[in-house]
């Protein structure tokens, strides 16, 4: 169970977010500037809230007040960046084990080998990341964030970057991942249809303010061009 | 000419030894403030940067005659290294590879820090959400990623103390066997009406070694380059 209560001034914008997710996708949904991106960094604690209280399955992440911040590194929250981020010195490989092996965590090949089959990366695994294509590198981002083993994974924009086929080409991963992981997962998005696919929750940011939450109703009207439907796309 | 004599051999073995040690010793420090010049900002930086470079500009006799006040046998950090380690460093081969370092600190601390700005800082963030503390982050991502850069400056700063004078004939002497280098032997020896020989062959393997030198940075530079870009 995730549970936010943050507040941060960002310039001259006064963020103020609450909401409470106990698995499944939450989306953050709004144009950029919202403060969408403000929220997961402070999630993953990669930025500090001025007031509030973040807290993940009962565990106190932060707490200004209580002058309670835990780093990042000790939050074991995965979190996929819009520009992936992979290390460009190691190969694909080295970047699916770092999480693991900075984790401490034992080597289970049974678990690699899933996540490897679900984002379809086994044929990537000796590449380096400078030789992969946009869609590719965030599969593997995804698999690194999944292989540290997480309790909850950010997503910030991870389809911001791609062009729409590439969208096209990734979205299917995300749904399964939603489907198979028990991880819950907060996603940031600006596109309306990314987040109808794939949300169980929706946040509608605005200036810093949640200004609807629910379900997928709470996202503007679908746009007039047609949209592929799930079924002609899911793998 | 390529029958190299007694004393030019030790000019040259004993050059390299003091290139070496003033390397090795300068790169960690080098390392930590190209990382402070280059991603931090303090009080007093412009200071720091100022004294980082003040080498370069400062006739290497001045700097030579800074260090033979301050580190020689009545200098204050002298007299204290000597009462206390039993450390002696001017008129020792150790003062000349101080000297080299001193001399070399800009030139190894300049391709670190650009190689350290050039770092997307954002990667480390990624290592941090992946379990790695900030120490861990640095050294699993950042260092690697910087190390043609760090590689490059240490050549580059191997290449100034081979052909270190100034400071280092003013702090240390030339001294044959202790602390006569390359280039104090060749300047002792064209002096010499005899010397022309020998000081030939030292020109030649001094210049053999500088553009070498040059030449490995340039080569680690271009790796940083290709290293970054993930290729």
């Amino acid at each position: 169970m995730l549970r936010v209560d943050i507040h941060k001034r960002l310039g001259t914008t006064l963020l103020d977010v609450t909401f409470e997710s106990a698995g499944g996708v939450t989306a953050l949904f709004g144009h950029s500037g919202a403060g969408k991106s403000s929220v997961v960094n402070m999630i993953a604690g990669l930025l500090r809230p001025d007031r509030g209280r973040i807290e993940l399955d009962g565990k106190c992440l932060d707490d200004p007040d209580a002058r309670i911040h835990v780093a990042a590194h000790r939050r074991r929250i995965g979190y996929v960046f819009q520009d992936a981020r992979l290390f460009p010195h190691m190969s694909v490989a080295q970047n699916l084990d770092y999480g693991r092996r900075m984790n401490g965590l034992p080597y289970d090949a049974a678990e690699e080998d899933r996540i490897l089959r679900m984002l379809d990366l086994e044929a990537l695994r000796l590449r380096r990341p400078g030789k992969l294509s946009g869609g590719e590198k965030q599969r593997v981002a995804l698999g690194r964030a999944l292989l540290s083993r997480p309790n909850l994974l950010l997503l910030d924009e991870p389809l911001g970057s791609l062009d729409e086929a590439r969208k096209a080409e990734i979205l299917p991963y995300l749904i399964r991942l939603r489907d198979q992981e028990k991880v819950p997962m907060v996603y940031v998005s600006h596109d309306p249809d990314e987040v109808r696919r794939l949300a169980t929750q929706v946040l509608r940011l605005e200036a810093g303010q949640v200004i609807a939450r629910g379900g997928i109703e709470v996202l503007p009207q679908r746009r007039a061009a047609p949209v592929a439907s799930e079924q002609s796309t899911a793998l | 000419m390529f029958e190299i004599s007694e004393t030019a051999w030790t000019a040259i073995t004993l050059t390299l030894r003091i290139a070496v040690v003033a390397t090795l010793v300068a790169a960690p420090l080098g390392i930590a403030v190209a990382w402070l010049l280059a991603r931090k900002r303090f009080p007093g930086k412009v200071f720091i940067e100022s004294l980082v470079h003040l080498p370069l500009v400062l006739p290497p006799v001045v700097t030579g005659y800074l260090l033979l006040l301050t580190f020689g046998r009545r200098g204050a950090v002298g007299a204290f290294l000597a009462d206390h380690f039993g450390i002696v460093l001017s008129f020792r081969w150790t003062g000349a590879a101080l000297a080299c370092g001193i001399m070399g600190f800009p030139l190894l601390v300049r391709p670190i820090r650009l190689s350290f700005e050039a770092i997307d800082i954002r990667l480390e963030q990624a290592a941090k959400t992946l379990g790695a503390s900030p120490w861990r982050a640095f050294r699993t991502v950042t260092l690697p990623l910087a190390l043609p850069g760090i590689i490059a400056g240490m050549v580059l700063c191997f290449a100034k103390a081979i052909g270190e004078f100034g400071a280092t004939i003013t702090f240390v002497s030339s001294i044959p066997g202790e602390t006569q280098t390359i280039a104090s032997a060749v300047y002792a020896l064209i002096q010499t009406p005899a010397g022309d020989r020998e000081a030939t062959q030292l020109i030649v393997i001094s210049m053999i070694l500088a553009f070498g030198a040059l030449l490995l940075s340039e080569w680690f530079a271009r790796r940083a380059v290709s290293r970054m870009r993930g290729e």
